[in-house]
């Protein structure tokens, strides 16, 4: 069987985590991701023809609520959890690149 | 649903040099004006003070949970049904990504499971334009840039307002089947329409609630598609149809002069009306989507899907199809009386006898789109007959009908008050000797076929008559006396 996972492959999805991993961080974490993938392909081992796929662990749809406010929270308090504020809204660090 | 690409059959002309055509797909983001968010109870409401409208679940704290919304639900399955889509079982999707205008760092949309699949959307002219899904998902928060000119790459920092993080959207996802900047402004059009008939947003461009992304590329008939650009900041129909054209040519420069276009995304701006790179898409998007496990399938019963099918009204196309029957006139023709929402009553005047032209005349030149509500067709009726029997000439029958708007008035009542007869016939012939008189050099240029001093002769009866004389019987006895 191959490699379940390669060391690209661990460093692009590290990128896209935004996490900047050492050489030796990326070996250690494809391995373990490794184990992880080959334990998903015991599953895969199985025979679920009969099985309908599902999204969700639980058989329930249609779990909605009546469209009916409710308070918000105080906005000073909600500001006073933030490291930086600025005329009622959160500042960030200038902001690189787009919104997708 | 396949057999929608039917511009490839007729591809109107979109005005490019040297043989080239425009693709163009839109991509619209329309907020539901549910009361509330669509995951939780904060207030869904425009212009709020920054950062008021805020909880847990919309801020992303830890432990909260997300719940959908039954309103946006039904609204965009609604939505979904008016664009003729099929609603299918559906899952929500999270849309990972590191921007601060959603705190959780990831937004709630729909990626493989949409709502809606496989619609359509028809034009004035009849052309259908394919939907290819419409889904939905929350909004993002506001961020606005300090410093650097308020320009993005520049900024010194940013601001962001929750408020609107949160919002219910629905995403109308186009079919390639645009071919023309005046067909995508008859598609948005068309589209606002639809989602004002079925009151599922106020959808307003220029407030945000209804937002427009285009793909556009061009190509050489029946040739492959080209490479595409994204445009965004697209907040009028006028900005739209300017971007379009914009950059259909400047992706048509670049290839005449052997170069080749990038696929980016581009920012419109309207002040000095040229399309800007945001950021290049060499390397495809990669949002690492994997279904939300805080929330379960939607799976709609078919008694669900036909109350919504029920709470569907007569939808703009379908009027405009009656109207035309009715009133013996092109869809086309008739779109501008259902835009402004005055086809029930050409409708009902019409039924009622009234001509058909006489109606549409009125109703396309003479009453704005809020008119309607004041007006009893019946009256409206027996004010065009009156007009068409000669009892009112078009200038007095236009006035009688603006104070009938005024006052909810009735034509015969208002018309004898204003002492309105119809001038007779002889008086008006000498009248028009006596313009024909005044004006000997006109009266020669006239008879020599030249229609452009018409208005001078015209112009004399009318101030004669004081506007009360009926201009075309004018112009017809001009004719007679010209033909000996």
């Amino acid at each position: 069987m191959s490699d379940p996972i390669s060391r690209d492959d661990v460093a692009h999805v590290a990128d896209l985590a935004r996490l900047r991993l050492t050489d030796d961080e990326l070996d250690h974490f494809t391995e373990q991701l490794a184990a992880v993938l080959e334990h998903a392909r015991d599953v895969e081992a199985l025979d679920v023809a009969d099985v309908a796929p599902t999204a969700h662990p639980f058989e329930l749809s249609n779990i909605t609520r009546p469209d009916e406010v409710r308070p918000s929270l105080d906005r000073d308090e909600v500001l006073g959890q933030a490291p930086s504020t600025e005329a009622g809204q959160f500042r960030v660090p200038p902001v690189l690149g787009e919104a997708p | 649903m396949t057999d929608t690409t039917t511009t490839d059959l007729a591809a109107p002309d979109a005005g490019l040099p040297g043989g080239w055509q425009m693709v163009i797909g839109l991509e619209v983001h329309c907020e539901l004006s549910t009361a509330t968010k669509l995951f939780c109870g904060c207030p869904n409401q425009f212009g709020s003070e920054p950062n008021t409208n805020v909880c847990p679940v919309c801020l992303g704290l830890p432990g909260s949970l997300p719940v959908a919304n039954d309103a946006a639900v039904t609204y965009a399955m609604r939505l979904g049904r008016a664009l003729h889509c099929e609603v299918k079982p559906s899952v929500f999707a999270r849309k990972n990504y590191f921007y601060p205008d959603q705190p959780k760092d990831y937004q709630i949309s729909q990626f493989d499971q949409p709502t809606n699949i496989e619609g359509w959307l028809e034009l004035p002219d009849g052309i259908r334009i394919g939907i290819e899904r419409a889904h939905i998902e929350e909004d993002t928060g506001k961020t606005s840039h300090v410093g650097g000119g308020g320009r993005i790459h520049e900024a010194g920092y940013s601001l962001v307002d929750y408020n609107r993080a949160g919002v219910p959207l629905v995403e109308i996802v186009g079919k390639a089947d645009l071919r023309t900047p005046e067909q995508a402004r008859q598609y948005v059009a068309e589209l606002r329409s639809i989602i004002l008939a079925i009151e599922v947003s106020d959808a307003k461009m220029e407030e945000g609630s209804m937002r427009v992304d285009a793909n556009v590329s061009v190509r050489k008939a029946d040739e492959p598609y080209g490479t595409r650009c994204e445009i965004k900041n697209l907040n009028s129909l006028r900005s739209l149809v300017r971007a379009l054209d914009y950059e259909a040519r400047r992706q048509i420069e670049l290839l005449e002069d052997g170069e080749r276009v990038i696929q980016q995304t581009r920012h419109w701006d309207e002040a000095d009306g040229r399309t800007h790179t945001l950021r290049s898409k060499e390397e495809a998007d990669d949002y690492r989507y994997f279904a939300e496990p805080d929330l379960v399938p939607l799976d709609p019963s078919a008694e669900t899907l036909a109350a919504i099918d029920a709470s569907i009204p007569t939808l703009p196309a379908d009027r405009r199809q009656a109207l035309a029957t009715a009133a013996g006139v092109t869809p086309v023709e008739a779109a501008m009386a259902v835009e402004r929402g005055l086809d029930d009553l050409a409708l009902a005047a019409i039924e009622a006898g009234a001509n058909p032209a006489r109606v549409m005349t009125h109703v396309e030149h003479n009453l704005a789109a809020d008119e309607a509500v004041r007006l009893d067709a019946a009256n409206f009726a027996g004010l065009v007959t009156m007009e068409t029997s000669g009892e009112l000439t078009a200038t007095q029958a236009k006035q009688v009908l603006a104070e009938m708007v005024e006052t909810g008035g009735e034509p015969g009542a208002i018309a004898a008050a204003r002492g309105f007869e119809a001038m007779e016939t002889g008086a008006l012939e000498s009248l028009v000797d006596e313009a024909i008189a005044a004006d000997p050099e006109a009266w020669a240029k006239f008879c020599a076929g030249d229609a452009k001093v018409t208005g001078a002769f015209v112009g004399y009866v009318m101030k004669a008559t004081k506007g009360q004389a009926d201009g075309k019987a004018v112009t017809e006895l001009l004719r007679r006396r010209a033909a000996g």
